[in-house]
């Protein structure tokens, strides 16, 4: 995939993002959203390495990760909105959704509890020899569940092929990981489980998708699970709403100069600039046309509120 | 003294005495402390109270937790905070067969003198795993004390019963709670454990509820006295101990009882108010005991589901009614 790809995806989520917070402050979207704005290369890099049938797992920070693997924007807009969505019928939001139909074993809202799930998905792959990779994001900060712990640890003894993105955003929720962790970088933590451990820059796509490739390789190979840490900022607040006192005067100021959207647009020659306008003006009108569809969605039927307890 | 606070300033005001009065105590969690707490709660008091005293942790529920047990059995007084009560089933381990067994395990020669606070419960547009109300689970483990605090008065006091007790204590608020505002006596002597209180006098039906039900069970008794029925409301603050002579007493006034809680249906709390009606007031009894609850559907995200799953007191009156004119 060459630049202007990597970069159509990277504005898809960036604009679809800042659409859904546009429509959370105007009252279209009940509940809290976390959205993972500066942290599109992570998806979109990573995605780049898997193919159809590969899993993924993600967090309430998901949306990137969502749109990356296809899902369906309209869904995505309705699901949020509280509508009868196709995706989950307004029963998951934000934080909680997931579809089938592209592989995406969903978001969840329980800090860790991903990894063993995706452990799981990745059992599957393995006992069916389906050659399929599982693949799992998780923050800085979950690191430190005991989820995350046994499901790696699971994963490694088993060579599962498991890859863990983690990508570190420099803050669980509102404390910063170097308070709540000793190692420098998360990665070391792999030598403890005895897999692979690599730290990439998370807004550089390339960068990244050259690391999940690395990964992604090995665990089709059977190999094992490895994990990817990749650096990166969050431009936003942890959730709608976070005002960020905690944050540094300036930090996201900064942040803005090296995210990766205005990383591709600071290198590009005029030529380049002028596609790059282009692709944002069509991204910009393809996520409008997804949220007038998701707004002529309807509510769900609360006769239906019981429905799905059981199969 | 009175002051009018917010519900979740009252929990501030709570936790500010026990930092303040008890050296021994100490509070973390995650977020608590520089940022204050993600609801605010523990707004003020890392500047005030310093590093040592309250703390932020990584997000290791059962890490902390079992921290909290050790700590408490060799002289401190912790109070953990659990962000969601949902996160706590991470941590089940400990509630269950750490925490609340040391005491009885050791015949009594450990004591786990600790809180764990949490908020629970449904909010708008909250998923299925940050709306569980929980507190069946605890009051099911033994060892546990269980407070349910439902006006901000009884935040403040609870919660400075709960740091004083002996005994570990869930103390379980409920999310939706925190804007209401409500005199505090902020000068009260510091409560014991337990007790029920009858917060509306009647003579036609009883209604037990708990948390933020007490509210709901509230208006249904102004909507139920129009049309002539008097409900006597009664708050019963702690699931354990369970101050079931309150109930008792009333149902056998009233000869009529319905209990109203947010948890699911299946196995909640009222289960085990009916139960013992059944079995200690089957005399007094001249209808069937109701209940009120969520229907057992873990939480829908979309207000439109929620609204047609989440108890209110258009719910409670329904049931009343069936109980008073069946
Ligand atoms: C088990 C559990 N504990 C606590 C929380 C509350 N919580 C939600 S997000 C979050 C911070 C997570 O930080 P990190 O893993 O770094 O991910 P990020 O939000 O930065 O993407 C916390 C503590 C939770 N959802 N689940």
């Amino acid at each position: 995939m060459g630049l202007p790809d990597d970069y159509r995806l990277m504005a898809r989520i960036r604009r679809f993002e800042e659409r859904l917070a546009a429509l959370k402050d105007d009252g279209e979207i009940p509940g809290s959203i976390h959205l993972c704005n500066g942290q599109e290369a992570i998806p979109v890099g990573a995605c780049r390495a898997l193919r159809d049938g590969d899993h993924v797992t993600a967090t309430y920070r998901g949306h990137g990760w969502a749109v990356a693997r296809g899902v369906d924007m309209v869904g995505l807009f309705a699901e949020m909105m509280g509508r009868d969505s196709a995706l989950c019928g307004g029963r998951a939001a934000s934080p909680y959704l997931s579809d089938p139909s592209r592989w995406f074993v969903g978001e969840n809202s329980i800090v860790g509890a991903g990894v063993p799930v995706a452990a799981g998905a990745a059992l599957t792959a393995q006992r069916t020899g389906s050659g399929a990779v599982s693949l799992v994001s998780i923050g800085d900060g979950a690191m430190n569940q005991g989820n995350v712990h046994e499901g790696i640890n699971l994963a490694a003894v088993l060579d599962l092929p498991l890859v863990l993105v983690v990508e570190n955003n420099v803050y669980s929720e509102m404390s910063r990981i170097e308070d709540m962790v000793r190692v420098r970088q998360l990665a070391e933590r792999a030598a403890g489980y005895g897999i692979p451990g690599r730290v990439v820059d998370g807004n550089d796509a390339d960068a990244v998708a050259e690391a999940v490739t690395e990964a992604v390789t090995r665990a089709r190979e059977g190999a094992g699970p490895s994990i990817v840490e990749a650096m990166t900022e969050r431009l936003v607040g942890h959730y709608s709403g976070d005002v960020q006192h905690y944050r540094p005067a300036g930090e996201i100021a900064a942040a803005r100069g090296r995210e990766p959207l205005a990383r591709i647009r600071q290198a590009a020659d005029p030529a380049l600039t002028a596609r790059l306008d282009a692709i944002d003006a069509e991204v910009a009108a393809e996520v409008e046309a997804a949220v007038t569809a998701a707004r002529a969605v309807p509510f769900p039927d609360p006769a239906t509120a019981k429905e799905h307890v059981h199969v | 003294m009175s002051e009018s606070l917010r519900y979740i300033q009252a929990v501030n005001a709570a936790l500010t005495w026990a930092l303040d009065s008890r050296d021994d105590t100490v509070y973390f969690g995650e977020d608590v402390a520089l940022p204050g707490g993600p609801f605010g709660a523990t707004k003020g008091l890392h500047k005030r109270f310093g590093s040592a005293r309250i703390f932020d942790t990584p997000i290791s529920e059962t890490g902390f937790l079992g921290m909290a047990l050790g700590a408490a059995m060799t002289g401190l007084r912790p109070i953990a905070e659990i962000m969601y009560a949902d996160f706590s089933f991470v941590a089940m381990d400990q509630f269950v067969n750490q925490i609340s067994t040391i005491h009885y395990s050791s015949n009594g020669r450990w004591r786990a003198p600790l809180v764990i606070r949490m908020q629970q419960g449904y909010s708008p547009g909250a998923c299925a795993q940050h709306s569980h109300s929980p507190e069946a689970y605890f009051a099911h483990t033994p060892g546990l004390r269980v407070a349910l605090p439902a006006t901000p008065d009884d935040a403040y006091q609870m919660l400075r019963t709960a740091v004083i007790s002996d005994d570990p204590v869930v103390v379980a608020e409920a999310r939706m709670l925190y804007p209401t505002r409500g005199p505090v006596r902020t000068d009260a002597p510091v409560e014991p454990v337990g007790g029920a209180r009858v917060v509306r006098p009647g003579d036609d039906v009883t209604v037990v509820a708990w948390s933020r039900m007490v509210g709901a069970a509230l208006d249904a008794a102004g909507e139920l006295a129009e049309e002539g029925i008097e409900a006597e409301v009664i708050d019963l603050r702690w699931l354990n101990p369970l101050d079931f002579d309150t109930v008792a007493a009333s149902v056998a006034r009233t000869g009529r009882l319905v209990v109203a809680h947010e948890a699911n249906l299946t196995g909640g709390f009222g289960a085990e108010i009916a139960a013992r009606a059944a079995a200690e007031c089957f005399a007094d009894l001249r209808a069937p005991v109701a209940r009120v609850a969520t229907p057992d559907v873990p939480m829908p995200a979309a207000p439109a589901l929620q609204a047609a799953v989440v108890p209110e007191a258009a719910d409670v009156v329904a049931a009343v009614r069936r109980t008073v004119r069946p």
